[in-house]
């Protein structure tokens, strides 16, 4: 199937279940309220290295925060509901706790939640204080600066990880652009992050390695430079590198619409083939069908 | 569908009017039957009230100041109070809406645990206050009042925020174990005596007790939730108010000194003295 010019190969992404949540952030500023969000979804592509995948899902205007003040909503995945907690209570506790100016509110209206504020209140060495409005309770813990506040619960949700579209391009330059132009597309679907760097990845992986202790590693039938070394491989004679981005969602429909931006934007930007990661089928229930998403 | 009962004369003595809940109302095959108490008189709602319509949005007509426990334990529904209300509208109550377009008597809103209570006039003493012989006065909920507020407001408060857009009266906070009192027109003397934890905000100047220490000025991060939420209300909180830097001030020093007492910053400067006296990190001076 073409679509722009690109080969969209016949295949499906296999995504499957990981909890999520979304963490409001607030600042005096835009820019603090920013390096906050990156500093707390730092070093966190992969849940395979990381222990979770986080991004920033988009900045909020003042009018959409609890506290009318600008803000980010990120998104944190885990592979379980505690998983999710501990990450929020670790990276909330060192990366927005310690930013100046800002404050962290629960984005989501779940049912499940976990315990954040809660945990985090210790800091205050019993000088901590609790606010209870509409509900819901805050806690007020002094710093250095003035003081920090932090909601107590954080809703948790079953997500979708692990969607996926990979961009094959005829040289590095153009299968960049492509996968720059697509990850861009896919910002615009609220409810999703890419994890990645800039949300793009060079190094997709396959499950296992010859070396026992490695869970994953080098996805090699998608390396160009081992095309003439390896007994089968997916990259095409006039392929000479690919890219690939990982979504991970709250929902499965908001994956899907991403991958769909996603592999038009790459398409219409100078991708040569655009096609997908999965595992035969047999890692997750939620199978993403490239030719479903073609328009 | 409303709920309309309307006063038909005003009683002699105080009428005990706790039957006027929408949880006793809505379950009622004959409302008129329900049971008052008028003095020490048994009496029936129908003697005082004219009924008509059904549901458990309920108005009442008429005068009445010398109604009382209007509302009281209710736990959900709605109740608008065309008029003055007397002593005790509210009290205690768990759920749902209580509106009062006039004013409130004395005990408005006393050991209520839950639900909003509205007074668009001014409300009497012991504003969501405790009775005597309790501990803890109110648990729960939201109170804003409209117009000032007597004395002796939030006494006792354990959880919940009460909210004046005037002025509120002497002694607001007195012996409060939580919560929050928001005073927009300004404080009384002796807000805060024997408070143990919770906040009390004032947006006018005012002086705390003796036993208060002052720490320091800054913008608290959750004042902001509160005031946003308060305007949400209907109450005309200003952009500088939601943004404005407060002095904090500790106490009372008489109890466990985890309280504060919030004051909007006035503009004045601080003496530059004041603030070598913070840095060296000794006792913060009295201003």
């Amino acid at each position: 199937m073409k679509l722009h010019g690109a080969e969209i190969v016949d295949t499906f992404a296999e995504a499957f279940p990981m909890w999520g949540a979304r963490v409001v952030i607030t600042a005096a500023t835009p820019a603090w309220a920013l390096e906050a969000g990156r500093s707390m979804t730092g070093f966190a592509t992969s849940v395979i290295g990381c222990k979770c995948e986080a991004g920033i899902e988009r900045e909020l205007a003042p009018d959409e925060t609890p506290d009318g003040r600008p803000g980010v909503s990120a998104l944190l995945f885990a592979m379980d509901r505690d998983g999710v907690a501990k990450r929020l209570v670790e990276r909330v506790g060192q990366s927005v706790l310690t930013c100046p100016t800002t404050a962290c509110f629960d984005g989501l209206d779940a049912e499940e939640e976990v315990d954040v504020g809660g945990q985090l209140r210790f800091f205050g060495d019993g000088y901590q204080a609790s606010k209870v409005l509409g509900g819901k309770r805050y806690w007020r813990v002094p710093v250095m600066e003035g003081e920090f506040l932090v909601q107590e619960r954080f809703g948790a949700v079953e997500g979708v990880a692990g969607g996926n579209i990979i961009m094959l391009g005829c040289d590095s330059g153009s299968a960049l652009r492509a996968a720059e132009a697509a990850a861009s597309a896919m910002r615009s679907v609220e409810g999703v992050i890419m994890p990645f760097p800039g949300g793009i990845a060079r190094s997709g992986s396959k499950v296992g390695s010859r070396y026992s202790a490695l869970p994953a590693s080098t996805n090699d039938v998608l390396c160009p430079t081992l095309r003439g070394q390896v007994e089968h491989t997916d990259v095409p004679p006039d392929v000479e590198s690919v890219f690939e981005i990982v979504i991970d969602g709250l929902a499965l429909e908001p994956v899907r619409e991403a991958m769909r931006r996603g592999l038009v934007a790459a398409a219409e930007s100078g991708a040569s083939h655009v096609t997908a990661g999965n595992y035969g089928g047999n890692l997750g229930p939620h199978h993403i069908h490239l030719r479903e998403l073609v328009p | 569908m409303t709920l309309t009962l309307t006063l038909r004369e005003q009683p002699d003595v105080p009428l005990e009017a706790d039957a006027l809940v929408p949880d006793r109302l809505a379950g009622a095959d004959d409302i008129a039957a329900l049971p008052l108490w008028h003095g020490k008189e048994r009496t029936r709602v129908g003697e005082f009230f004219a009924v008509s319509g059904s549901g458990d949005d309920v108005r009442l007509e008429g005068d009445l100041s010398r109604v009382k426990l209007v509302g009281a334990g209710m736990t959900a529904g709605r109740i608008t109070i065309a008029g003055d209300v007397g002593a005790h509208a509210g009290a205690g109550m768990r759920g749902g809406e209580l509106h009062v377009e006039g004013d409130a008597g004395d005990w408005a809103g006393a050991g209520m645990r839950g639900g909003t209570l509205v007074v668009r006039g001014s409300a009497g003493r012991r504003l969501g206050g405790t009775y005597p012989g309790e501990r803890a006065g109110m648990r729960g909920g939201e109170i804003v009042v409209h117009g000032d507020a007597g004395a002796q407001a939030g006494a006792g408060l354990r959880r919940g925020l009460i909210a004046v857009a005037g002025r509120v009266g002497d002694a607001a906070g007195l012996r409060m174990l939580a919560g929050t009192i928001v005073a927009l027109g300004g404080l009384g003397p002796r807000a805060g005596a024997g408070m143990r934890r919770g906040s009390i905000v004032a947006m006018a100047p005012a002086t705390p007790l003796a036993t208060f220490v002052f720490s320091c000025t800054y913008r608290p991060p959750f004042l902001r939730l509160y005031l946003r939420r308060l305007r949400a209300l209907g109450l005309a909180v200003s952009d500088g108010q939601i943004a404005g830097r407060y002095e904090r001030w500790c106490g009372d020093g008489l109890e466990l000194r985890r309280g504060e007492i919030l004051i909007l910053e006035d503009g004045l400067e601080r003496p530059e003295a004041d603030r070598r006296h913070q840095i060296a990190g000794l006792d913060a001076p009295r201003r």
